[in-house]
């Protein structure tokens, strides 16, 4: 079909064009948070506790929603994948929805369900008296809400790739399904795993609809840079921006740096 | 020719590509506007939905007509909608779209461009922000007054009798932020009380505030006496006297940038006539 096969493949134009509008619909407006920023008065903005504490809080907990969408969503990854479930098919639904439901009508079910009024908060409230919308637990569970799919997903996936034959010899050899799991299937799909706790460490990092619904906003206990973000713009644009762009280089740099390790996977 | 076929072939998907792009575009909008908490939903859409075609056609009567898009304070949804029906009543081919939301976002969307006509603040200080950059036409009129109550839920089952009693362990307050009018009024409020308080949760506006209540998520919120009047079914207010120390004007005023600009006169106008008074008296705001 090619005329001419030159090293470099020639690209049609009529693809090149559309790829590079892409390119720059997706990275124009990051250009612009740099060139508007306000380099001058920068370390002024950053130097500030507050922006430290919301970073802070921001990494302590997209961290900890990573943690439990790795204790919960690896196993929950491992039910879809090996086993045959009725109506398997709803269940993986059910477990993507958050991917596809807008944060904030997450943030709405879950303050429904454990606000103090709802159906388990209110028994956690007079059992433990244990309240969870605005705490940093709350912060936590919002975003392991919406983080937690891209997990099992990324998961699912390895699962399916990965071959169950070398399980089955496992147990022949007299492993239990446990000792199999952890000793074979578990290394087995390390890269997986880890992509999708990289996803959806992001994702929680970025969060700001279930969280402000869920957990509310209060510096230093449930104020992370996104809602920091949110209402800096309404006062002064000037530090929204440079949030913003903490924020992005955060993102930037943990995305640079694991995405080469472990997310070339094919 | 089979190269020709090829090419249109080509152009074809990459239209498709294009449009799938573009859908994926309003799509993002539309999700963006309603994560943050529809201050920017409907920017877009208005620019697209008003264009300026009744603000010529009303030269000869002194009636507006077309579009008028309004953004105003949260506090104002209730009394705005109900204003908003009987001009529309009144205008006959006049439609009027509100923009309910916190103050400050309404001030940041006018000064980032929103095709809005009047602009409606719970106080001057976020009026400031769009006369500063010369977003108003003319100068803007106070049109209300209004103070704070402290809202409970119905019953006041901590028995929240004024400021002091918020500080009482185990209750739960929500507040406005300090970045919108509620907020700052709230500060100005416990200041003049002498009161530290430790909210839980810092609001985007008032009715975020409210909502808590009603939730029972918190047991008091500090919001405007028209908010709970509005909401009596659900929630009751206990007035306190350091109220007084903390009274928001309302200025309201149209936008040097509407897209109809006869319209945004017409409107602001309709907002201090006395009918509109009496709506927003009967609502709870006072007179400036």
């Amino acid at each position: 079909m090619p005329r001419r096969r030159r090293h470099p493949q020639r690209v049609p134009v009529t693809l090149l064009l559309p790829a590079l509008l892409g390119l720059a619909f997706l990275t124009l407006p990051l250009v612009g948070l740099l060139v508007r920023a306000p380099w001058s008065t920068l370390s002024d903005q950053l130097t500030s506790t507050a922006v430290w504490e919301a970073l802070r809080l921001s990494l302590v907990c997209a961290t900890a929603a990573t943690a439990v969408s790795l204790v919960l969503g690896v196993p929950l990854a491992w039910l879809l994948a090996r086993t045959e479930l009725p109506g398997r098919r709803v269940i993986r639904a059910l477990v993507t929805l958050p991917l596809v439901l807008p944060p904030v009508v997450g943030g709405v079910a879950l303050l429904l369900v454990l606000g103090r009024r709802g159906i388990v908060g209110s028994w956690l409230d007079s059992t433990f008296g244990v309240t969870l919308p605005f705490t940093t637990t709350g912060v936590v569970i919002a975003e392991a809400f919406v983080a937690m799919p891209f997990l099992v997903i990324s998961v699912e996936g390895s699962l399916r790739a990965a071959d169950p034959r070398y399980e089955e010899a496992a147990a022949t050899l007299g492993a239990s399904r446990l000792t199999a799991f952890g000793r074979v299937t578990l290394p087995l799909i390390a890269p997986g795993i880890a992509a999708g706790a990289v996803l959806a460490w992001a994702r929680a990092l970025g969060e700001f609809g279930a969280t402000i619904t869920f957990a509310g906003n209060f510096p230093g206990r449930t104020q992370t840079m996104p809602l920091a973000v949110y209402l800096a713009m309404e006062s002064d644009p000037e530090a929204a921006i440079a949030l913003s762009l903490v924020l992005l280089v955060v993102s930037v740099a943990v995305l640079a740096g694991l995405r080469d390790r472990w997310m070339s996977t094919p | 020719m089979s190269h020709r076929t090829t090419t249109t072939r080509r152009l074809a998907v990459a239209a498709a590509a294009a449009l799938a792009l573009s859908l994926g575009v309003t799509a993002c909008g539309s999700d963006g506007g309603s994560t943050a908490s529809g201050s920017t939903s409907s920017a877009p859409s208005g620019s697209a939905a008003s264009p300026s075609a009744g603000g010529s056609a009303g030269g000869s009567v002194p009636k507006a007509s077309g579009d008028i898009t309004v953004f105003a304070a949260a506090s104002l949804k209730e009394t705005f909608t109900e204003l908003g029906k009987r001009f529309e009543a009144a205008n006959p081919g006049a439609k009027v779209t509100f923009n309910f939301g916190g103050s400050s976002s309404l001030a940041t969307s006018i000064n980032s461009g929103a095709p809005a006509d009047v602009f409606a603040a719970a106080s001057p200080a976020t009026m400031k922000t769009v006369t500063d950059a010369g977003g108003a036409s003319g100068q803007p009129a106070t049109f209300v007054k209004n103070t704070l109550t402290i809202a409970v839920p119905k019953g006041n089952p901590k028995h929240i009798t004024g400021l002091n009693g918020l500080t009482a362990s185990g209750v739960k307050v929500a507040l406005c932020a300090k970045e919108v009018p509620c907020g700052a009024a709230a500060l100005t409020a416990l200041k003049a009380a002498g009161v530290n308080l430790t909210p839980v949760t810092l609001e985007q506006d008032v009715k975020g505030a409210l909502t808590k209540v009603e939730l029972g998520e918190v047991d008091a919120s500090l919001v405007y006496r028209t908010d709970v009047k509005a909401d009596a079914g659900k929630i009751d207010g206990v007035d306190f006297p350091e109220a007084d120390k903390a009274v928001n004007d309302y200025p309201i005023a149209a936008l040097a940038k509407a897209p109809n600009k006869d319209g945004a006169t017409a409107f602001v106008a309709y907002v201090q006539s006395p009918e509109a008074k009496q709506v927003l008296g009967a609502a709870g705001f006072q007179a400036p």
